[in-house]
């Protein structure tokens, strides 16, 4: 059976929830990232809109905008997370986001961040972004235009928005640190062998 | 005024192609993912290559950019000397590029640098970026559209070794790559390796590298035979679709080279995400042109 969390999320929702699990997403989605981050953290400026017990996407979509004014959701997929790493241990401190979702992994802050304010950091798919937009009900607010379209802050209604793969829990687990350390012990064997068989200066 | 009208048709085809590029993969990288999703014995990566599979067709049914980042737009030109609209193809380009923007849409993805504004147009100082080679004689002209999303751009690196750590160096720099920011890239990935004399130079031939098919095999039998190690060896590291683990980890890896200075060995790499939206298309004298990149396009 597919797990559904729906916003505000509660501390407790989370609890069970362990690296590598997927689950699906229902309610508010807020699109918030390099700029809006660098501005509540560096410069101190208030996010316009509340996320508390929400869920914010590392995405910066392809937004239409109709005759009437209204927007319409094209394409939305995750940015790589990473460029985040820097600012996410105090986003989730000031603003009580519960769900951080985007693409790659997130480094030792963030999962800090998430184990002392019971949050999670989750993979959608890279590249996926028409199956995301498909789980885009509506466009229900904009904020900080002055951004630009990828980085303007963009409040969708979701419905099964997902698969969201968990890759750091409230536990304090980060599932890329966990392969990171696999791959570089792989690495070094993988290059001896190369290098055997490359010696082409002589 | 047969000119002007001729710079519009070709404006428009080439806007049309660079948003058409947006929503559909190459027919090499398409074959290549059904291909690496036929091998995949990890079920976290099977569901991955599945939900890739789906987004394909709803963007194809939906026609809709597949990737919302449609890159920052760039155009690698093959020009013949004769080629009648030699000298109007980087306005024609401008031209399309804005023209997809509208078509597509395409992201805006042009942030004039310093000023820190976004054009909103995707054109900007020097954007698109406009790559050039001139084929003597020849009276036609075969463009590369590619869309450098910034997930793919953000681990592209260049260094210069010293001769004596050779080609073991250059093969341990890429694999640092891959370890590395490699991860994020949205994997499986196509891996261009460029092995030259300096720092640009090796970066100019790296992006060289991911434009040429999947599955390209260098001329030159060493070179060919790093490429191939590189490939196996990148795919050890179990790193996998979405860097969560998997069987395949690269498209292929490719390798341009040029002659280098023989203090030196310029190596950089630049990596094509799995979702590699590159096209080529070769325009005659005439006007009429050929879809090279992708079967049964129509524009």
């Amino acid at each position: 059976m597919k797990k559904v969390l729906k916003t505000p999320i509660s501390a407790q929702d989370l609890e069970d929830l362990k690296v590598g699990d997927v689950i699906y997403l229902d309610g508010t989605l807020v699109t918030c990232r390099d700029v809006a981050h660098r501005r509540l953290i560096e410069y101190g400026q208030k996010l316009p809109v509340d996320i508390a017990g929400g869920a914010i996407f590392h995405a910066g979509p392809i937004v239409r905008e109709k005759d009437d004014g209204s927007f319409e959701m094209v394409s939305i997929g995750p940015t790589t997370s990473m460029r985040m790493e820097k600012f996410e241990r105090e986003f989730i401190e000031k603003t009580g986001v519960k769900l951080i979702i985007g693409k790659g992994g997130m480094g030792p802050e963030t999962a800090a961040g998430c184990q002392e304010n019971k949050a999670v950091h989750a993979v959608f798919p890279g590249g996926c972004a028409v199956v995301a937009a498909t789980k885009v009900e509506a466009i229900e607010g904009a904020e900080w235009k002055d951004l630009g379209m990828p980085e303007t802050l963009w409040i969708n209604r979701v419905k099964g928005f997902g698969p969201l793969i968990i890759s750091i829990d409230t536990h304090g687990n980060n599932i890329f640190e966990i392969n990171k350390k696999t791959y570089n012990e792989r690495k070094s064997i993988v290059l001896e062998k190369i290098s055997e068989q490359v010696k082409f200066i002589k | 005024m047969e000119k002007e009208a001729a710079v519009q048709s070709l404006t428009d085809t080439l806007a049309k192609f660079t948003a058409y590029i947006g929503k559909r993969l190459p027919t090499d990288v398409k074959e290549k993912q059904a291909e690496l999703r036929t091998k995949e014995t990890n079920p976290m990566a099977i569901e991955i290559f599945d939900v890739m599979a789906e987004n394909q067709d709803a963007a194809d049914k939906l026609d809709r950019p597949s990737c919302q980042d449609t890159g920052v737009i760039q155009y690698f030109i093959q020009a013949g000397s004769s080629f009648p609209l030699l000298g109007e193809l980087e306005s024609i380009l401008e031209g399309a590029t804005r023209g997809a923007t509208e078509i597509g849409p395409l992201r805006h993805n042009a942030v004039e640098s310093f000023v820190e504004k976004n054009t909103g147009t995707n054109t900007g100082s020097k954007i698109p970026w406009l790559d050039w080679e001139i084929l003597p004689g020849e009276d036609y002209a075969i463009i590369d559209v590619y869309m450098a999303g910034g997930g793919c751009t953000l681990p592209g690196a260049s260094t210069v070794l010293m001769p004596g750590q050779g080609y073991e160096g250059v093969a341990e720099f890429v694999l640092d790559v891959m370890t590395s920011r490699g991860l994020n890239a949205c994997p499986p990935l196509l891996v261009g390796v460029g092995v030259s004399t300096s720092a640009e130079t090796a970066a100019r031939l790296s992006k060289k590298a991911i434009l040429k098919p999947v599955n390209a095999r260098n001329a030159n039998e060493q070179a060919a035979l790093l490429e191939e190690l590189l490939t196996d060896g990148i795919n050890e590291l179990g790193i996998g679709p979405q860097g969560l683990t998997g069987d395949n980890t690269v498209m292929g890896v490719n390798i341009e080279s040029s002659a280098r200075h023989p203090s030196t060995i310029g190596v950089a790499v630049s990596t094509g995400c799995w979702a590699h939206r590159r096209g080529q298309i070769k325009v005659n004298a005439d006007l009429s042109y050929e879809i090279i990149s992708h079967q049964d396009v129509q524009l």
